[in-house]
């Protein structure tokens, strides 16, 4: 790594004595010679051991639950289902005030998804958790369902989740987020062409080296500890004191050693049903999902389709540029409003562009439910506007460097979700990557700056 | 049927912190008797150095050595509010909260070490070896071990801060969806080098050159370990990764890391960072939030420099080989 200090020298203290230094981390030696404590390398005596029954179906009623067989296994020591969460629909931003709840901690009456928890088996072992488990007959009546969004939002699809009404999720502008800047129509009728492509994605895992789970241990007074791997050790105790209708006080959470985490850590969903088997059992338990439950049944990042319409001038400038985002949420919520809303703030992308139109859509289906990933409502999006302006420079016959630097913003652009850029630099990283890899643009752009207009 | 070469460019911004929900971060610093520094938050090291870069900054604003802080975090008995580690928002905003804490305890340090020197607090200053001297007079000092000695025996003075630093929640308008949906930007431009063999479909990346601009590089060495791991995930992500092969069906999806798919260390390209800094207004140090920006701009890259290669556009991720013989199969006259 090198780092190029000549840029905006102008605008930087570098006589500091410990920020800028490369000092060694503290954590190091810890975590290379195995001597960092995870969560997980707790142990208590007595810990029970919860696995999951889970859904094998995409869609389906559950008519009916025999835990009977499960609960006479040697070993089995609590069988917990819908009726014994005191809160068991919840959502986890309406500490934010972003509903509706919408998802299940264990199915009542349906599943939604593939991998969804139904039942919940305490066991003084993982074998006998995971026996137990198998034993638990469950009445599914099928139903059809949905994969594609663009299926899902046909009229007559069939509905994913009832908390919704529709499977698209409701904001207070309407069935999208919307950003609305300048005059498209105006835009592309003074355009010298028209550019409309359609790029899309798959889920992807966030594959940390540590699985999501948590130990919880009653106090002995009524407080449990809940040793975990969150991202968010306030915004999981409050959920958990949600779900559970239990006084946060009575709850305790130690973290902030994680083994990866990209996102895949700020979903609450091993620590309330861990907290309530401790609870009900007044034994230690342990939940740890194995490397198969990481895969497919925690939140991977979400599926994206992104159809981008620009309109663009012979001379390089693009004037109009229209997005159209869906983010492919699952069954359930998690963060995935939070998400697509995001992605509507982040287009056109660092671009100046005159006239902008945004929709973005966060489309319910029966698939496991995606939620934030590093790069969270921009990475795929990103993908999309980057490859779009590659294809408008070939279109036109530019230099794609080169076409970047005349759309490129500047201190002072006004923004189409009307924010006014600030500390912009991006056409400094553009001149040193001319440099770096030896791709020759005009000398004119090597002597733009962020800093103002005018080159 | 041949090798074939191309390079492709991509150009990105990216956020720090989620202001759509209100965005904030607390914490404490007190001293120790002897003049360490404890700074208490309920912040998550997900193992990016968070606790290291916390004990930096704070050692920074009180102007002592890194060594001389510790850092207690995420026990929710003892840290305070969080929001959590996600968002590129750790460094930014815990960053604040401890510059704001530091800023308090130092005032309290200065204090008790002006009494004892019998000058104005405003006259002293830091020497960042652990001492406290007249500004202008530096034969006259004393070290922070005594300051701090002398606060809780003697004078009664508990050197410590509060620190808290919130966004206030923006409102996205309904109609023109106008928002403040985030604060500083940090900034990319990536250019990417591959081979595409056109009768397998498979993608070497050579080379990927990473021009990141991040607001201040608080530890070099930490932000060198993040931008090239990104680096590396994003290579990932533009060919290999995803956990349902031929979505929108739910089949084939992997279950292990034999199945799901990753590149291993032999198909990592040849990885360049060069870090710009331009410190943003409202940043600890001038600190952007480059966490998850790093991972983004090589996708694109890497996609524009096939196209390049071979002639196709893949506009689907990942971009397998399989796709790829596809797109070649689609476009190859007959």
């Amino acid at each position: 790594m090198e780092l190029r200090k000549s840029y905006f020298a102008d605008q930087r203290r570098d006589n500091l004595h410990e920020v800028g230094q490369p000092r060694p981390r503290s954590d190091s030696p810890g975590h290379v010679t195995g001597k960092t404590a995870y969560f997980a390398d707790r142990n208590f005596p007595g810990m029970l051991h919860l696995k999951m029954v889970r859904s094998p179906h995409h869609h389906a009623r559950i008519r009916g639950i025999d835990t009977s067989e499960a609960e006479k296994h040697p070993g089995v020591v609590k069988v917990l289902t819908a009726k014994d969460v005191p809160h068991n629909v919840y959502t986890i931003l309406i500490l934010i005030q972003i509903g509706p709840e919408d998802e299940t901690v264990l199915a009542d009456g349906k599943v939604r998804w593939k991998g969804e928890a139904v039942v919940a088996v305490l066991a003084e072992t993982e074998r006998a958790a995971q026996e137990a488990a198998a034993k638990v007959k469950v009445d599914y009546e099928v139903l059809p369902a949905v994969f594609d969004m663009e299926e899902a939002l046909k009229p007559g699809a069939p509905l994913v989740n009832e908390y919704h009404g529709q499977n698209y999720y409701l904001y207070d502008s309407g069935e999208c987020r919307k950003v609305r800047f300048g005059d498209i129509e105006a835009g592309f009728a003074t355009a010298d062409h028209i550019l409309e492509q359609t790029y899309s994605s798959s889920p992807i895992e966030h594959a940390p080296t540590e699985t999501t789970g948590c130990i919880v241990a009653p106090e002995g007074n009524d407080r449990f500890t809940c040793y975990t791997n969150t991202q968010a050790m306030f915004f999981t105790l409050d959920n958990a004191s949600i779900i559970l209708q239990m006084p946060g006080s009575k709850l305790h959470f130690v973290g902030g050693t994680v083994g990866g985490g990209f996102g895949g850590k700020v979903d609450v969903i091993v620590e309330p049903i861990a907290i309530l088997g401790a609870k009900l059992t007044g034994r230690p338990v342990s939940f740890i999902y194995s490397r198969e439950e990481e895969m497919q049944i925690s939140s991977p990042r979400a599926a994206e389709k992104i159809i981008i319409k620009d309109g663009v001038m012979n001379d390089g400038r693009i004037v109009a540029r229209k997005v159209t985002g869906y983010t492919d949420a699952g069954a359930y919520s998690r963060h995935s409003p939070y998400g697509a809303q995001k992605g509507a703030a982040h287009y056109p992308g660092p671009y100046t562009i005159p006239n902008v139109w945004i929709d973005t859509y966060c489309v319910y289906t029966n698939r496991t439910p995606s939620s934030a990933m590093r790069g969270f409502g921009v990475t795929i999006g990103d993908f999309a506007l980057e490859v779009q302006m590659d294809k408008l420079a070939r279109l036109i016959g530019m230099d794609p460097l080169e076409f970047r630097f005349i759309n490129t913003y500047r201190d002072g652009d006004m923004k189409a979700h009307r924010q006014p850029t600030e500390g912009a630099a991006l056409i400094e990283c553009m001149q040193e990557a001319s440099r770096a890899a030896n791709w020759p643009v005009a000398e004119k752009f090597l002597a733009m700056s962020s800093y103002a207009k005018g080159a | 049927m041949a090798i074939r070469r191309g390079r492709g460019v991509a150009a990105i911004n990216y956020p720090t912190g989620m202001n759509l929900g209100g965005d904030p971060t607390q914490a404490l610093v007190h001293s120790t008797p002897t003049g360490n520094f404890m700074v208490t938050l309920s912040s998550v090291d997900l193992g990016q150095g968070m606790k290291q870069i916390m004990a930096q900054i704070c050692a920074e604003t009180i102007g002592v050595p890194t060594d001389r802080v510790v850092v207690d975090t995420a026990d929710t008995d003892t840290g305070p509010h969080c929001m959590g580690t996600f968002a590129s928002r750790g460094t930014h905003r815990a960053g604040n909260a401890v510059i704001q804490a530091a800023r308090e305890a130092r005032q309290v340090m200065l204090e008790v070490a002006a009494e004892e020197l019998e000058v104005n607090a405003s006259d002293l200053e830091t020497d960042g070896q652990g001492n406290i001297i007249v500004k202008g007079a530096p034969q006259k000092s004393i070290s922070i071990f005594d300051v701090a000695l002398s606060a809780h025996f003697k004078r009664g003075r508990s050197i410590s801060g509060r620190g808290m630093f919130l966004i206030p929640r923006s409102y996205p308008e309904k109609e023109t969806g106008a928002m403040k949906p985030s604060t500083c930007y940090a900034h990319a431009c990536t250019v990417a080098e591959v081979e595409v063999d056109d009768e397998t479909g498979e993608v070497t990346v050579l080379t990927v050159k990473n021009v990141f601009e991040i607001g201040r590089a608080l530890n070099p060495k930490m932000v060198e370990q993040q931008l090239v791991g990104g680096s590396w995930m994003g290579i990932s992500h533009a060919l290999y990764e995803t956990t349902e092969p031929y979505y929108p069906s739910r089949d084939h999806g992997g279950t292990d890391f034999n199945q799901y798919l990753m590149p291993g260390p032999g198909d990592l390209a040849k990885t360049e960072i060069i870090v710009l800094e331009r410190p943003s207004a409202d940043g600890p140090y001038g600190a952007k939030g480059p966490g998850e920006m790093c991972a983004n701009p090589q996708i694109p890259a890497v996609a524009n420099a096939i196209f390049d290669a071979v002639g196709v556009r893949i506009d689907t991720l990942p971009i397998t080989p399989e796709r790829i013989l596809r797109a070649l199969k689609a476009h190859a006259p007959n």
